[in-house]
C-alpha cells in the first residue's frame, strides 16, 4: 500500500501574533509542521505498520510545497518513519488551496498512491479547504476529520468514523480515496489495520504522534528528498484568493472577579441581565 | 450581476437554526451582487422542507431523491456544482457546519472556483474577513474566480428573518447520482432535549478539572435549569467524559451565546477561539492565574464543587421571584 501524505509548515502556533505592515510578522518566526499533519504521518505510518513486529507493509511519501526551508518539516516526517520526500519549491505567500490541491492533483497522478492522508486544516489559515478540493479535483472519494480510521484486511477500503456536528459518523470509502484527520485520530487506539493487533495500543492516555528516535533522525539525513518545482507540472499557479489586509481583533474589556457566588448571580442579573 | 446558491439544510419539514444564518449572509451577498437568493435543498424530505424555506429565499429548488437519504459530499457536490451553473451563481454558500465545511471545498473544485472558509463578514462583491490563527487574526481576501464559494460562520451572522413574502419553489433533478464507492454505515448520536450547542442562548462548558463524566451531571442540571446547551473543552472530551461533539474550539464548534459558563477550563487559545465571541462569560476556576480569567466578565476563583450547587440554589431563587 502506497499513501501519500501533503504536509504545510506553520509559524509556531504557541507565539503570539504579531503585525508589520498589515501583514502578519513572520520574521523570526519559528516554524513547525502543521499539528494535523503531523497526525496525518502518524496516521499514515499507522494504516502500514505491524506496530508489535515493526515491519512495514507500505510506503509513505511525504511531500510539501513550500521554500528551502520548508525541507526541515520533511525531515521531521521521515525521522517519524515516512520513507521519502518531495519538496516543490515555492512561496508559502503566492499559494492558496486551490492551487495546493491542482498541483497535488498532478503529484498524485504521478505517484498514483493508493491514499491521501492529510490534515483536516492548517492551523494558520484554519480553511479546512485541501483535502475536499483534490478528493473532488481526482473524483475520489473524501473521509473528512477522521477521528477513527480501519483499513479493510483486503486494503481495498477504510471505514472511517468522522466527528460531525451530531455526533460520529461512520462512514466506509472505497480506495483510491482522501482521507483528512482530527485530533482524535492520535488516541491510543484510533487506527486500525487488521496487520497490527487489534488489541495494540499506540501510547497511554490521550496518545499523541510518536516521537522521531534518535536512529529515526539520523536515518532521516539518508532518506530521499526529491526537488521539483511548479513550473513542472504545468498547472496554473495564479493564486484566486489575495489577501488585502490583517487586522487583530479587539481585546475583551478587562473582566472582573467576584467574591463568591450569590454575588455573581446578583451581577449577572442586575449588571449583565444576563439571567 | 449574479445569483447567491445558499446551500441549506433542513430537519423535518423546516430550514436548520444553521441555514437561516446562510440566509442571512445569502441575502446581503445578493444586495451586493444585484442578483437573488436561491436557497437549495437537497435530499429525502427536501420537497417537504420547500415551502418553510420560500419564506426566506426569492426562489427556492429542491433536489428530492431516495438515493440522497443520507448526505454524501460525493452525491451532493455534483447536483450543487450543477445547479450553480444554472442558476447563474456567482456565490455558492453554505454555513460551515460539518457538513457545509465537508461539502463547499468539493463543489469548489468541481467549479474550479476560489474559496473562502468560514468568513465572519461580507465587506463588499467578492471580499469576506474571516478568522485565522484561532481567531487571533482576521484577514480579509478577495478572491476572483468568476464563481467563488463561501461558508459562513453561524455566530457571525443573524438569523434571517423572512422576507415578508412567498418565494416560488421548483424541484429539479439529481441527475446520475454516484456516490464513488462512499457509504454511511450508520451514525451515532446522542439525543438530547437540550438546545443545538450552536444557537443556544446559553451554554455550560466544563473542562478536564471536572475529573469524569458523572460530574458533569452536576453541570447537566444547572444546564436544565438554565435551558442551556452543554459544551466542553477539547480536554474533557479527549479523556471521554462527554461526547466529542460538545467540544467548543478552533476544532470543535464555534459558539456565541448570550452567557457562556466555562468550568474547570483553563483558556488555552484553542478554546478561546470557539467561545470569544460570547456576550457574557463567566469563569469559575480554583486557579486564580488561569488565562480564563483574561477574557471572562465575570470570574469566580473556586472548586466546581463548591460553586455549582450554590449556583444552582441561587439561580433558583431568582427564579422563584420572577
Ligand atoms: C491543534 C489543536 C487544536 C485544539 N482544539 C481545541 C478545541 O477546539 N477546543 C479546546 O477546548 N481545546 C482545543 N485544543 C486543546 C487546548 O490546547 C487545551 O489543551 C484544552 O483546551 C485544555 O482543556 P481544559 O481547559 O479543560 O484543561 P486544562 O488546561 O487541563 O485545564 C483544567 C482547568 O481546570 C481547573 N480545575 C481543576 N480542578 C478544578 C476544580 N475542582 N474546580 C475548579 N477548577 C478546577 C484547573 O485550574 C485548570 O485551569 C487544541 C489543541 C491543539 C494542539
Amino acid at each position: 500500500m502506497k499513501i501519500l501524505v501533503p504536509i504545510k509548515r506553520v509559524p509556531d502556533p504557541e507565539l503570539k501574533v504579531k503585525l508589520k505592515d498589515g501583514a502578519i510578522d513572520l520574521a523570526g518566526a519559528s516554524w513547525v509542521v502543521n499539528t494535523f499533519d503531523e497526525y496525518a504521518v502518524e496516521t499514515a505510518l499507522r494504516l502500514r505498520e505491524n506496530a508489535e513486529s515493526g515491519e512495514s507493509h507500505g510506503e509513505v511519501v511525504v511531500v510539501t510545497i513550500g521554500p528551502d526551508d520548508a525541507g526541515q518539516q520533511l525531515r521531521s516526517a521521515l525521522a517519524m518513519g515516512a520513507d521519502r520526500a518531495i519538496r516543490i519549491d515555492g512561496e508559502d505567500k503566492a499559494l492558496d488551496s486551490r492551487v495546493v490541491a491542482a498541483v497535488l492533483a498532478k503529484v498524485i497522478e504521478a505517484e498514483k498512491p493508493d491514499l491521501v492522508v492529510m490534515g483536516k486544516q492548517a492551523v494558520d489559515g484554519d480553511a479546512n479547504q485541501v483535502g475536499q478540493m483534490l478528493a473532488g479535483k481526482l473524483g475520489w472519494p473524501q473521509a473528512t476529520f477522521a477521528a477513527t480510521v480501519e483499513l479493510a484486511a483486503d486494503k481495498a477500503s477504510l471505514t472511517v468514523g468522522r466527528e460531525v456536528d451530531a455526533g460520529v459518523e461512520y462512514k466506509t470509502i472505497a480506495l483510491p480515496g482522501v482521507l483528512t484527520v482530527d485530533l482524535r485520530v492520535v488516541a491510543p487506539t484510533s487506527v486500525k489495520n487488521n496487520i497490527t493487533p487489534a488489541s495494540h495500543s499506540y501510547g497511554t492516555g490521550e496518545g499523541g504522534p510518536r516521537y522521531a528516535s534518535l536512529k529515526g533522525i539520523m536515518a532521516a539525513k539518508k532518506k530521499p528528498m526529491e526537488q521539483k518545482s511548479i513550473g513542472d507540472y504545468g498547472v496554473d499557479v495564479t493564486p484566486a484568493t489575495r489577501e488585502l489586509g490583517i487586522t487583530l481583533p479587539a481585546a475583551r474589556a478587562a473582566g472582573q472577579k467576584v467574591a463568591d457566588i450569590p454575588t455573581l448571580v446578583k451581577k449577572l442579573v442586575d449588571e449583565a441581565k444576563a439571567l | 450581476m449574479g445569483n447567491i446558491l445558499a446551500f441549506c439544510e433542513f430537519d423535518g419539514g423546516a430550514l436548520r437554526a444553521s441555514a437561516l444564518s446562510n440566509l442571512s449572509f445569502a441575502r446581503q451577498a445578493a444586495s451586493a451582487h444585484g442578483g437573488e437568493v436561491v436557497a437549495l435543498l437537497i435530499g429525502v424530505g427536501a420537497a417537504a422542507a420547500g415551502p418553510a424555506a420560500a419564506a426566506y429565499a426569492a426562489k427556492v429548488v429542491t433536489v428530492e431523491h431516495g438515493d440522497l437519504g443520507h448526505y454524501l459530499a460525493e452525491t451532493y457536490a455534483p447536483i450543487v456544482a450543477r445547479l450553480a451553473g444554472e442558476h447563474g451563481a456567482a456565490i455558492v454558500c453554505a454555513t460551515a457546519t460539518s457538513v457545509g465545511k465537508d461539502l463547499l471545498p468539493r463543489v469548489a473544485a468541481l467549479l474550479d472556483a476560489g474559496m473562502a472558509s468560514d468568513i465572519s463578514k461580507l465587506e463588499g462583491g467578492n471580499r469576506f474577513t474571516r478568522p485565522i490563527l484561532a481567531g487571533n487574526a482576521y484577514s480579509t481576501v478577495e478572491v476572483s474566480t468568476p464563481v467563488v464559494c463561501v461558508t459562513v460562520r453561524q455566530s457571525e451572522f443573524a438569523p434571517a428573518e423572512p422576507t415578508g413574502s412567498t418565494g416560488s419553489v421548483t424541484s429539479a433533478d439529481a441527475g446520475a447520482i454516484d456516490a464513488k464507492g462512499a457509504r454511511i454505515d450508520r451514525v451515532d448520536s446522542q439525543k438530547s432535549d437540550r438546545p443545538e450547542l450552536t444557537s443556544a442562548k446559553v451554554v455550560v462548558a466544563g473542562g478536564r478539572g471536572m475529573g469524569n463524566g458523572d460530574n458533569f451531571k452536576q453541570l447537566e442540571a444547572l444546564a436544565d435549569l438554565l435551558g442551556a446547551a452543554m459544551g466542553a473543552s477539547r480536554a474533557a472530551t479527549d479523556a471521554g467524559m462527554v461526547p466529542a461533539d460538545w467540544q467548543v474550539g478552533q476544532t470543535g464548534k464555534i459558539v456565541a451565546p448570550n452567557l457562556y459558563f466555562a468550568v474547570a477550563i483553563s483558556g488555552a487559545i484553542q478554546h478561546l477561539a470557539g467561545m470569544k465571541g460570547s456576550k457574557t462569560i463567566v469563569a469559575i476556576n480554583k486557579d486564580p492565574e488561569a488565562p480564563i480569567f483574561q477574557v471572562a466578565d465575570y470570574g469566580v476563583v473556586t472548586t466546581w464543587e463548591k460553586a455549582i450547587p450554590e449556583l444552582i440554589e441561587e439561580i433558583k431563587k431568582v427564579k422563584a421571584t420572577r
